[in-house]
């Protein structure tokens, strides 16, 4: 193998999983000290730059990186990332006083966004600090999106969702609310410098199967019923009802039902329990709430009595895997199973939709009628207008949408400086030793060896008969530390200074999780398997040197490294040292800085 | 923010800290379902980069591969940096930690009284080969079915740095001071004094180092190791023999070891002529790879030769150097019962008064 070249900002990015992981690349071990020394503040501004809604994402976040979080390979489960990004917010203090204000005078760019969801406001939080003015488009009253309307508020409180909505809107956004866009012509004629889609995907997908027609007044999709139930349109639901759906959208459902009078709640999906797209707490959550998930029962027709909806109808089916390997849902052969139902809210898949963008502009679309676009800086074919979000590459998460945001925000700028918008701005990174003294590091290495901690939820008999009350209590402060003090600091690095190593083996002999090998150099499948112990685990690199006094090289395997730092404390000469690597993605404010 | 109110302690913090429990997720049981992490003692307190350490490693993997049971070893050590190492492995196993130069009696005593055991004595330059070499001289003379293993890293380390009685002829210390006298070279007084089984190794070389230590585990009688151990701290200049530099450049294996345990079939094969293989009383094996020179550990006087004749060219012979598996242990040239003595009971040692008309009346 040739030696790893560690100035490569991806190399050590990578080795922090949960950063790695995270699609806006939030500092989380960062943050997760800051929150064990109490300064919660700090803690929430790292996240704020980073992902712009810490609170509401601590409470809503599909967390891809805690199955990514190093905790879960030496140990069972991971940190509960998502959980302390939540403690950041609640115990912060007043932030006003930190937050980039929008110049007086403006730069003279004008920049239309599209929808008032995550990705449009990351853009303006990324654009109003540069002197944009930005006009803000949305069809309803209020701005947030999915966020507010397809989040149940026992999930995300309203008071949190605003706070962090009006961080960005009090920047001085022109916001035109309760303007449904019908054109792009429209406003591509308004002469922005710039128009950025963040409009999601709005369209639920409908079950038509036969009694459809005429049922349909008790039939409703997903997102569109939970968009209704935030606005208040809808306030209550029949007894009976059933969900249909296995995804996050499916469990809001349910949940809320439950609360707007729904007394039998069942969610009845088609394949197995173990294929459910919904995440694992959300899942269990529902199951918390005595709500039944029915799998393998494929839904055949709605069945109406004197005009009205009352049962529906499913066949059994078992699972069996073909020789292709596919999976098939295979009858079983037994009695259909009638579930009797008042409603039935259908979440079982959404879309974008983009009947207002005349085709005629030059922005193209693909065949399955989504926009074409540069994946890296989400542009589309007309060079002014720029998607992101749900509205660019179908139905994802917030933060997606919030990384979305911020490469078109790059884009914007960097068009409206009349740059190249292909060549993007390096990450900002830092790699600098922790050392102290001889046994002394600035960061706590002493890991605990608890399991994750639950968090607290509040009694089950009043938040399900109030549905603004948050059922998660979230972490107090003593139990916040212990869940910190987990974290492994996968963000401080072994860095290895080939020259000064003499090949005494203090680090092969000290490492707890045998990560270090010297041996001969061999070409990589052949070197994980020689390693003192495999490296088994491909998506994670093999940190080498260059060859040694001996001719032969360190080979580190930084799969299972808990970042103890204990090679470098028992290195005599400092070949090993441990050094704190700070990753950032360039944001607008970083681009046309060279 | 008040450090006090910080609920455990600052983020600075002073290591050393335990080294965490976390153990690699696919590491193996060995035959009696124990981790090579269960082998382990406390943490280290010798310098970081110290050979010992790895010698301590060494021991640890040894003994995790042979499957033995902790509570079956006894570790008995001396006073010096060596005299450390006990703690650092097997925590389960018997310890002793004796006076300066004395252990091979402590280890005399408790051999004598418990057979059954594994005995590891740890020792360094100092402990053997000056204030102990009486003592050393007659535990290898008297046969005692040990391992007994010299950390030798050619420098008084814990009194910082003055010459041992292995230091080279020619070698410097730290400070300059050139050592004047020739060397006591620990391998070839053990074969001198009818040690049956002799190696030297290196501790950076753990390659080498495991299969001698677990032979000289297996081997029945008086296995000595003399391990280059060098001391990082005192001793590892490039003016000294015993650093690690000049050990990685001159250390010349005489044969290459592998150790094959009891249980396992020998499957692999070498070319004809290519290996010897060794059984030992227990069963298992040593398999030695000839290195170009054609080496016969089985011969005492060639033994000799080639210890001496690579150290005139500034090398170090290390591997397997000499091998006797035909003389008897002390138990046996005593004519022991098989029980051990500390296992009889009162009625065995103290049988009474006829017992002893009788013994005494073989004399008359």
């Amino acid at each position: 193998m040739k030696p790893t070249d560690i100035a490569d900002p991806d190399y050590f990015h990578k080795v922090v999983d949960c950063q790695w992981a995270c699609p806006a690349h939030t500092p989380v071990p960062e943050y997760i000290r800051l929150i064990a020394e109490k300064r919660y503040t700090d803690a929430y501004m790292i996240n704020w730059h980073s992902n712009v809604f810490p609170g509401i994402l601590g409470r809503t976040c599909d967390r891809p990186c805690e199955p990514a979080c190093r905790r879960g390979r030496v140990e069972e489960e991971p940190v509960a990332i998502c959980r302390l990004k939540t403690v950041a917010a609640d115990y912060k203090s007043d932030i006003t006083d930190l937050l980039p204000q929008a110049p007086k005078k403006k730069n003279g760019k004008r920049i239309a966004l599209i929808g008032a969801g995550p990705a449009s406001l990351t853009v303006a939080r990324d654009l109003l600090p540069l002197g944009y003015e930005i006009t803000l488009f949305e069809k309803d009253a209020l701005s947030g999106g999915a966020m507010r309307t397809q989040i149940p508020r026992f999930r995300l409180p309203a008071e949190v969702l605003d706070e962090e909505l009006n961080y960005i809107l009090d920047m001085g956004v022109n916001c035109r609310f309760g303007e449904e866009i019908t054109s792009m012509r429209d406003i591509l004629a308004e002469g922005y410098d710039a128009v950025f889609v963040g409009t999601g995907a709005p369209l639920g997908k409908w079950l038509d199967l036969p009694g459809h027609e005429e049922a349909k007044d008790n039939i409703h999709t997903g997102i569109e019923w939970l968009a209704s139930v935030a606005f208040e349109h809808i306030s209550s639901v029949g007894k009976n009802v059933l969900v249909l759906g296995g995804g996050n959208t499916a469990m809001d459902c349910c949940r809320t039902s439950k609360r707007i009078g729904g007394k039998e709640v069942s969610v009845v999906v088609r394949s197995g329990f173990e294929e459910m797209k919904a995440s694992p707490w959300e899942i269990e959550d529902a199951m918390n709430e005595d709500i039944p998930i029915l799998n393998f029962h494929v839904p055949k027709r709605y069945i109406v009595e004197n005009g009205k909806l009352v049962a529906m109808e499913f066949e059994k089916v078992r699972k069996e895997i073909d020789a292709n390997g596919r999976r098939q849902l295979i009858p079983t052969g037994e009695e259909p199973a009638i579930l009797p139902c008042d409603d039935v809210l259908c979440a079982i898949g959404q879309e974008n939709s983009f009947p207002w963008v005349e085709r005629d502009l030059g922005i193209e679309f693909d065949q399955w009628e989504v926009p074409v676009l540069n994946k890296s800086t989400f542009q589309s074919t007309h060079e002014k207008v720029f998607f992101g979000g749900d509205a660019a590459l179908g139905p994802d998460n917030i933060i997606t949408a919030v990384a979305h945001g911020h490469d078109a925000a790059v884009s914007i700028h960097l068009l409206c400086e009349k740059q190249d918008i292909t060549k993007r701005p390096n990450p900002l990174t830092n790699l600098s030793s922790q050392k102290m003294g001889i046994h002394q590091w600035s960061y706590d290495n002493d890991i605990s060896a608890d399991f994750r901690f639950a968090v607290p939820h509040a009694d089950k008999q009043v938040t399900l008969n109030d549905i603004n009350v948050e059922v998660e209590l979230g972490f107090d402060e003593q139990l916040a530390f212990n869940e910190t003090m987990r974290c492994l600091n996968c963000d401080v690095q072994t860095v290895f200074t080939d020259k000064l190593c003499i090949e005494c083996d203090a680090c092969v002999d000290i490492c707890p999780t045998d990560c270090i090998t010297f041996t001969q150099n061999q070409k990589e499948p052949k070197l994980r398997t020689n390693l003192l112990a495999p490296a088994e685990n491909d998506e994670q690199d093999l940190y080498v040197s260059d060859l040694l006094l001996t001719g032969r090289i360190m080979a580190k395997n930084e799969d299972l490294c808990l970042h103890c730092g204990l090679c470098a404390e028992r290195c005599p000469t400092n070949a090993w040292d441990m050094h704190k690597y700070l990753f950032n993605t360039a944001k607008a404010e970083n681009a046309c800085q060279s | 923010m008040q450090a006090e109110k910080y609920p455990r302690k600052t983020a600075a913090t002073m290591s050393y800290i335990n080294k965490p429990k976390f153990k690699h997720p696919q590491m193996q049981t060995n035959d009696i379902g124990l981790t090579r992490r269960d082998y382990e003692g406390t943490l280290t307190t010798l310098c970081g980069g110290c050979g010992h350490d790895s010698i301590s490693a060494a021991i640890i993997q040894a003994a995790a591969e042979m499957s033995l049971e902790p509570h079956r070893v006894a570790k008995i050590s001396g006073i010096g940096c060596s005299s450390k190492i006990p703690s650092y492995f097997l925590s389960k196993a018997h310890g002793f930690n004796s006076v300066h130069g004395r252990m091979p009696s402590v280890a005399t005593g408790a051999n004598i009284a418990n057979k059954e055991l594994y005995y590891v004595g740890v020792s360094g330059d100092g402990d053997s080969a000056s204030i102990g070499l009486g003592q050393f001289c007659h535990i290898v003379r008297r046969r005692i079915n040990m391992l007994y293993i010299v950390a030798n890293n050619g420098t008084y380390g814990l009194t910082k740095g003055q010459l041992s009685a292995t230091a080279d002829l020619g070698s410097r210390t730290k400070s300059g001071e050139e050592s004047q006298f020739d060397n006591i070279d620990m391998a070839t007084l053990a074969i001198e004094l009818g040690a049956s089984f002799v190696a030297r190794s290196f501790s950076g070389d753990k390659k080498q180092l495991i299969p001698l230590l677990q032979a000289g585990l297996s081997h029945k009688g008086f296995a000595f190791i003399d391990v280059i151990s060098p001391c990082v701290t005192f001793n590892n200049t490039d003016f000294s023999t015993h650093g690690y530099k000049n050990t990685w450049e001159n250390h010349i294996a005489l044969s290459e070891v592998d150790f094959v345990p009891m249980r396992e079939e020998i499957t692999t094969s070498y070319a004809a002529g290519k290996e010897k293989e060794i059984t030992l009383h227990d069963g298992s094996a040593i398999h030695l790879h000839k290195t170009g020179n054609d080496y016969d550990p089985t011969d005492k006087e060639n033994a000799m030769h080639h210890i001496n004749a690579h150290k005139k060219q500034g090398k170090i012979a290390t591997g397997l150097l000499y091998i006797n598996q035909s003389t008897a242990d002390l138990h046996e040239l005593q004519d022991t019962v098989d029980r051990p003595l500390n296992s009889l009971g009162d009625q065995e040692l103290c049988p009474g008064s006829k017992a002893l008309n009788d013994i005494n009346n073989t004399f008359r």
